[in-house]
């Protein structure tokens, strides 16, 4: 039996004197799409940056694969190309056009050709209708396109696992939809996801599972469809309450 | 701009020939005040009681012709010196920058040593380097008898390399941390983040702080006159010396600020149109 994608065992974080992640153990599989709800500071996006190495954990284990990423042996970099991230304020390179945004970790990190680095990309912009930005520098873009490009960035490695963190909490209201159909599409070719997200709707929609986390621990999790519409625990009724009214 | 040649609203049409009046008042008063004040300082300082002997000493038109040749051979001496030291500087600052980045125990004495080198450099006054490199270092005698011009340029880009990485420091600094965020994240590792990422944002931002030490480096090459080179400040100093008459030093002053200017001006139009772009064409 081949192993989940991503597996967290007991995993603990804080700062200082704040316990952040309280031993979180979750299991992703192949094609899974996992939502991480929960509200600022339940430790959705310490989750995230745990997983992608950007924060050192305290207690537990992180396994990529059958790789345990949370060893400090483990080469960092490597781990890192094997997982793509989107960032909530999208992070783009400001002094590189596009192509060379969605390229550079094909170049520099997988060492692609240019030339073979820059047809994924253009295929790729493309399929998000942004190929005629290919050359244009990020800030000519609005706030939905930079963070298409973002996102195609992050999948220009061909990542086994992709992380995104709010990737529409920056956006204007009628910018979200766009980005959120490019997720869509994503997991339909069967993109194994992560995301930490306010967007109850989308969750629904596009998650197998969501995962609520209050204070650190994950307090309930489930089907998209059944733990949003009939939570069991009163933490996440209570949650969900405030955020459908 | 095709928006003259529509039909334009009358109160459009109003507000144009307004600012164009305006417009025209301005330059007026401006130029009028102009004049007034140069003719008053004029007459101010050819009124002085010495205003004779300082005319025949400082700006005697005869002195400064026969001056000329020499302070002009001395000034491209001072330009040669300006080209190398400028880019040693570049180099040993980005290099003194980057080294001060580096994390890693492994690292630590290189680290020390730029830090150590820094705080020394900025704190001797460049006379003293002078001196000491000028006069001392070739008494080592490591390397072959070099001139007195080539140990002065080492010396300036010694003290100048010691401020220009401090300035790329606070460049690197001032890059977003989540622009390394992404970098890593995309598996590039410390050394590509730097280099590819943040260094090339971080010399955009203190462009115009670098130009305005190049501007300050600029009429400090004149201080190797100290080591005997003869540059413009020296050739200077002999005819002065030669004919009892200051007006040579005018005249290597006005050289090099004439050579400054272009400098000057550009770093001001770099930094206002840095600004222009920041602003996205407001008004204020």
């Amino acid at each position: 039996m081949t192993p989940p994608v991503l597996r967290l065992d007991g995993v603990r974080k804080r700062f200082g004197d704040t316990e952040v992640l309280g031993g979180v153990d979750l299991t992703v599989a192949e094609h899974d799409v996992v939502a991480l709800i929960g509200a600022s500071g339940s430790g959705k996006s310490t989750l995230l940056r745990c997983v992608n190495l950007l924060e050192r954990i305290d207690d537990g284990q992180i396994w990529l694969r059958d790789t345990d990423i949370s060893d400090p042996r483990v080469h960092a970099d490597r781990v890192r190309a094997r997982i793509g991230t989107v960032f909530q304020q999208f992070n783009l390179f400001p002094h590189i056009r596009v192509i060379d945004n969605v390229t550079l970790a094909s170049r520099r990190v997988l060492r692609i050709p240019r030339a073979t680095a820059e047809a994924t990309a253009l295929e790729l912009l493309d399929r998000v209708g942004l190929a005629g930005k290919a050359r244009e520098y990020p800030d000519r873009l609005s706030g939905g396109q930079q963070q298409r490009v973002a996102i195609v960035r992050a999948i220009a490695t061909n990542p086994e696992l992709l992380l995104l963190d709010e990737i529409t909490s920056a956006l204007d209201p009628e910018l979200v939809v766009e980005v959120l159909d490019l997720v869509r599409d994503l997991k339909n070719e069967g993109t194994t996801i992560v995301m930490a997200t306010h967007e109850m709707a989308f969750a629904r929609d596009v998650a197998d599972r969501v995962v609520f986390l209050d204070g650190g621990v994950i307090v309930e999790e489930g089907p998209a469809a059944q733990l949003l519409r009939e939570p069991r625990e009163d933490r996440t009724r209570a949650f969900l309450a405030r955020f459908l009214t | 701009m095709p928006a003259s040649r529509e039909t334009v609203s009358d109160v459009e049409l109003g507000r144009r020939a307004y600012r164009r009046k305006q417009n025209a008042r301005s330059v007026l008063i401006s130029f009028v005040s102009t004049i007034v004040f140069a003719v008053i300082v004029w007459i101010t300082i050819i009124n002085t009681p010495g205003w004779n002997r300082v005319q025949r000493s400082f700006f005697d038109l005869e002195t400064a012709i026969a001056a000329w040749p020499r302070v002009i051979a001395g000034l491209w001496i001072n330009v040669q010196v300006l080209f190398f030291a400028v880019i040693g500087v570049l180099v040993l600052s980005v290099l003194l920058a980057t080294i001060r980045t580096l994390r890693g125990p492994i690292w630590f004495p290189l680290r020390a040593l730029a830090a150590a080198y820094t705080d020394l450099f900025r704190g001797l006054p460049l006379i003293i380097v002078l001196f000491l490199v000028g006069f001392g270092l070739p008494g080592l005698e490591l390397f072959p008898r070099n001139s007195a011009q080539f140990w002065g340029t080492i010396a300036l880009i010694l003290t100048y390399s010691a401020y220009v990485s401090e300035v790329f420091r606070a460049g690197i600094e001032a890059v977003h941390p989540s622009q390394r965020l992404a970098a890593r994240s995309l598996g590039l590792n410390h050394g590509q983040s730097m280099r590819i990422v943040v260094l090339p944002q971080a010399v955009r931002k203190v462009t115009p702080a670098l130009m305005n030490d190049f501007v300050a480096m600029q009429k400090d090459v004149g201080l190797i006159s100290v080591l005997g080179v003869v540059d413009a400040v020296r050739a200077a100093q002999i005819e002065t010396a030669a004919n009892f008459n200051f007006t040579p030093y005018v005249v290597a002053g006005l050289l090099f600020v004439l050579l400054a200017l272009p400098m000057i001006r550009l770093t001001d139009w770099y930094t206002a149109r840095l600004r222009a772009r920041e602003q996205m064409g407001s008004l204020v």
